[in-house]
């Protein structure tokens, strides 16, 4: 019993929930927050003059199609749908806040998401209606012209633009060995310049954020994330590798509508969108419960959408809303297509979850801190009263079936 | 004799970071060109020691433009160590899955990454709607998304959006450069298209997800065969996959390949006289397995071989034993030339020379690239669709030579020779940019009969994902290589695995391929030859060189290289740099 306390403690424990209730006197003082912060920008000189009502009517969209996209960005934030106006108001106010978008160790994975956008289409004009300045993937410019656009971009826009960064940073060997521009500046000298003038500094996908695949052992270059060098700043960290362009967007919204950066975890990560863990709200939870798993690839299990903890399914590890929101316009996730969670938000998780066994397979320390002795006891962890018979008899049945081998 | 130094840096709407540099005449003809890759993180080093069904992923983020490339190769790799056999719905999947890569990756290359440096922005400002209308008639028949009314709006958005004097993403381009050559209308059929295409590729990569899981980095396969079992034995996912489909062959062929036909004709007397032909030596390991038979002996729908000094009357086959890499201008330290197998790694960074003019450039009598110089045989060789196509054609293939032909009878008539333009036509910057539109419209349509292989093989009640095998037999020491062809070109991992654990990784990519240093006999990678001989008309405004690098659509992430960062060889651990991963 000692056991499944330490388990059910693990599933719930307080630094992980979203208080998603603040009582009135808490979103009054919210609500008047935002009608300030919108006024400033309202009366600040815009960037672009974007309309988005002409946007929308070019795209043959609804005033009706807008707001509910607000209303589901309303939800996402974990506002109350009172905001939702508020929110729409701020959208149409995106092209107020410029956006560098700078790469460095990258593989332009979250540019390629961002293009993806995997909300509704009008994302996609959110994406058009910030004032993106600068992303070496899609600008026209390049060489020279492209270098003074940036250095241009920074002095107008001096302590009021969003410094977008994908990718991670070498600080050991490869230090000097990684460089851009006519002076060949390091990704370092480069980052800390533009990070330098920006009002605060969004890390996207897990390179930028902690590191992700260079800083994987050996970590040959010696990557970092972008917190491990920017200091004095505001750091929003969007890890998964990539990003979300929903959580991207999501986040731009959120600075928009109020001048600061959304509620963050212990690892500068918006609760928004990292404060779910992706096994509280997946569609293949049920069969956990029952103790129903998938045994081997294209078994029977897999034939019938069961649990893939025993295939290595790192969910109950991970914080992210990729059950809620999934990819590419909700066509689907990593789980829907049959294969476990990677853990692809957490830190080091190259090192820690990516491989298709479960973690007491791989002895890997859980974050419990305890090394999992079976999957099957791991499976017993929160249990629905109903669950708790069927997933013991499968979890008997399973050990009954282990000690039949090993004989 | 005065000559001008031009450096290029960054090079934008490519994957990764490259620099080029180029030295004009008192022409301002380009007589000399080097490229460099100035990025790297050590991927393979990185994979060293791991469990060899997990090295997929981890491999896959050497690029988040092929995405799914790498992945797949990865884990052929290890199959073809392994022995182990896919059931044919895996080898289906799998096709889908990088053929739907292939058309996203070549629609977003062509109009988001490449059409820039055709199309002219602020010109198509100057367009008259009802002219352009008729314009896009001449090309296709059914023009998409060019009526009056389409292009009125378009053009109204985008002046709103020069107006306001801050041109985000389109500022400072080399806008009214007089080497843009098509007319107000044109441009804004362009402009038209590439605001579309935005839309069509995020549908697109719905096709990527659908068996995938999502895109980039999708999570589907695993060694022995693939895990969307659910999404396979759904006929709605198959008439999903099916409908996206026909959305997006419908894009490919009103208006992607009429816009190639637009700007082929335009610009076809840079097509006739060869402007960045370049090395006119054509490689590829082949692709895209169209029956069950066993690795490497399966028909391909692109065959692998060798075409040399353009020459289409004769195809050399393939052989990987006859790839040896060079670091003579790289910076490694090497005794010789090695075969990837047998390739020591010893970095030797001796940087770039900064100048009184404050600016950094190349030491390109000595070392200057991070990419190593690959040779096949003796000859430096160009990769890619161009390459495929040619190949296809030289290697009699029925499918590739009619898609091939069409086009170039099509361009003979547009350009009223009486007959089909000569082959050689695609010996150039444009003909590359050719060839990918019409690999591009060839996938779509052989993509149409996999799915429908697809749903008939599940219906005929053929549910079989996954082949088991036993890992602790068979990893205990094992070789394979997967050799494939990514969007930009021939793409291959060879892997050793000793005990369960990876021993060795290489891969050598497209990108070591064309944008290689000199090599040890002082011959130019693909990008370097390319350039040499193409005048520009603004010297300050170097938009030949981005065409023609462009062209070849770069992705040098994958050409980040293992570097042993005590700087010593690594014992038996040998590695490949051929390319940056």
């Amino acid at each position: 019993m000692d056991r499944r306390d330490a388990l059910a403690k693990m599933f719930s424990a307080k630094g992980v929930r979203v208080n998603t209730n603040r009582g009135e006197a808490y979103y009054d003082r919210l609500k008047k927050m935002m009608q300030k912060r919108l006024r400033e920008l309202r009366e600040s000189p815009a960037a672009t003059k974007v309309d988005i009502q002409k946007v929308l009517d070019a795209e043959g969209l609804s005033r009706r199609d807008f707001m509910k996209w607000a209303s589901a960005i309303t939800a996402m934030l974990m506002l109350p749908a009172s905001f939702t106006p508020l929110v729409a108001e701020a959208a149409e106010l995106m092209n107020r806040v410029p956006v560098i978008w700078i790469e460095l160790q990258d593989c332009a994975g979250n540019s390629e998401a961002i293009l993806r956008s995997d909300s509704p289409t009008i994302d996609e004009l959110i994406l058009e209606t910030i004032d993106l300045e600068f992303n070496e993937t899609l600008m026209a410019a390049a060489g020279h012209q492209a270098e003074a656009h940036l250095e241009e971009t920074m002095k107008t826009f001096k302590g009021k633009y969003l410094c977008v960064v994908e990718g991670s940073v070498p600080i050991g060997a490869g230090k000097e060995w990684c460089t851009i521009g006519a002076k060949a500046e390091t990704f370092e000298e480069h980052l800390l310049k533009v990070a330098g003038d920006a009002a605060a500094v969004v890390a996207v996908g897990t390179c930028a954020t902690f590191g992700g695949v260079p800083a994987a052992a050996p970590n040959p270059t010696g990557a970092v994330g972008v917190q491990d060098i920017v200091k004095g700043k505001p750091i929003i960290n969007i890890p998964a590798c990539p990003a979300n362009p929903a959580n991207i967007t999501g986040t731009i919204l959120h600075f928009v509508l109020t001048g600061q950066i959304p509620e963050l975890d212990h690892l500068n990560r918006p609760k928004f969108a990292f404060g779910y863990r992706i096994h509280d709200n997946c569609e293949r939870r049920a069969h956990f419960d029952a103790g129903e798993f998938v045994e081997e690839w294209g078994d029977e299990g897999a034939q019938n959408n069961w649990c893939l903890y025993k295939m290595g399914c790192k969910g109950p590890m991970t914080f992210n809303n990729c059950s809620i929101v999934r990819y590419n316009s909700g066509t689907n996730w990593p789980i829907g297509a049959g294969h476990g969670c990677i853990g692809c938000s957490e830190p080091q998780f190259w090192d820690k979850y990516a491989y298709e066994r479960p973690m007491a397979d791989a002895n890997i320390k859980a974050p419990t801190g305890g090394v999992e002795k079976s999957v099957d006891e791991f499976g017993l962890g929160l249990l629905t009263a109903a669950g708790v018979g069927i997933a013991i008899h499968a979890a008997i049945s399973a050990t009954a079936g282990k000690k039949e081998e090993e004989k | 004799m005065s000559s001008k130094h031009i450096i290029v840096d960054p090079i934008t709407r490519i994957e990764g970071h490259l620099r080029i540099e180029a030295v004009i005449d008192e022409n301002n003809v380009i007589k000399d060109a080097y490229a460099s890759s100035t990025m790297f993180r050590g991927i393979e080093t990185i994979l060293k020691g791991r469990d060899p069904r997990d090295a997929g992923l981890l491999a896959m983020r050497i690029c988040g433009v092929c995405t799914g490339t790498h992945y797949q190769r990865s884990i052929e790799a290890v199959e073809n160590a392994f022995k182990v056999k896919i059931p044919k719905n895996a080898r289906l999947v799998r096709n889908l899955l990088q053929g739907a890569l292939y058309i996203h990756d070549h629609v977003v290359h062509f109009y988001h990454l490449h059409g820039l440096d055709w199309i002219d922005i602020t010109s198509a400002l100057k367009a008259d709607p009802a002219k352009a209308e008729a314009e896009s008639y001449k090309w296709t028949k059914t023009p998409y998304g060019t009526s009056k009314s389409d292009l009125i709006q378009i053009q109204e958005r985008l002046t709103k959006f020069v107006k306001q004097g801050r041109l985000g993403l389109f500022a400072n381009g080399y806008w009214g450069n007089k080497h843009y050559k098509l007319t107000p209308e044109q441009n804004l059929i362009g402009v038209a298209h590439y605001l579309q295409a935005l839309d069509m590729q995020r549908d697109m990569s719905k096709l990527m997800a659908i068996y995938g899981g999502k895109m980039p980095h999708p999570q589907s396969i695993v060694v022995g065969g693939v895990t969307c079992v659910q999404d396979i034995q759904n006929p709605a996912r198959n008439a999903e996959f099916k409908s996206i489909l026909v959305k997006a062959r419908n894009f490919i062929k009103n208006a992607y390949l009429p816009d190639i036909a637009m700007a082929g004709t335009v610009y076809a007397d840079e097509a006739l006289d060869g402007t960045g032909a370049g090395l006119k030596n054509y490689m590829t390991y082949g692709d895209f397995r169209l029956d069950d038979n066993d690795f490497y002996k399966a028909a391909l729908l692109f065959p692998s071989g060798v075409v040399l000094n353009g020459d289409l009357s004769k195809v050399y086959p393939f052989d990987q034993a006859k790839v040896t890499e060079d670091v003579t201008h790289s910076w490694y330290d090497a005794p010789a030339p090695q075969h990837p197998f047998d390739g020591t790694t010893n970095p030797k960074y001796t940087g770039l020379e900064k100048k009184e003019d404050g600016l950094a450039y190349l030491k390109t009598d000595e070392k200057y690239s991070w990419i190593k110089a690959p040779v096949y045989g003796d000859h430096r060789v160009e990769v890619g669709p161009l390459a495929r196509m040619v190949v296809g054609v030289a290697s009699k293939d029925e499918r590739i030579t009619k898609y091939v032909m069409g086009f170039l009878d099509r361009l003979g008539g547009l350009l009223g020779l009486g007959k089909a333009a000569p082959a050689s036509v695609l010996f150039s910057t444009v003909g590359r940019t050719a060839a990918r539109a019409i690999e591009t419209e060839l996938m779509a349509d052989v993509m149409m009969e996999w799915i429908d292989e697809l749903a008939a093989n599940v219906a005929a009640g053929d549910h079989s994902t996954w082949t088991e095998f036993d890992f602790d037999a068979v990893s205990k020491d094992a070789k394979g290589y997967g050799l494939a062809e990514a969007p930009r070109g021939a793409l291959g991992h060879w892997v050793k695995i000793k005990d369960g654990k990876i021993e060795n990784y290489q891969a050598v990519v497209p990108s070591t391929w064309n944008a290689s240093p000199r090599d040890g006999k002082g011959r130019m990678g693909a990008y370097e030859a390319a350039l040499i001989g193409t005048k520009v008309a603004d010297p300050e405004q170097p938009l030949e060189i981005l065409r023609t690098v462009h062209s070849f659509d770069p992705c040098i992430a994958c050409a980040v290289h293992i570097v042993d960062t005590k700087g010593k060889e690594l014992g038996s651990f040998k590695v490949s740099t051929s390319c940056s991963v």
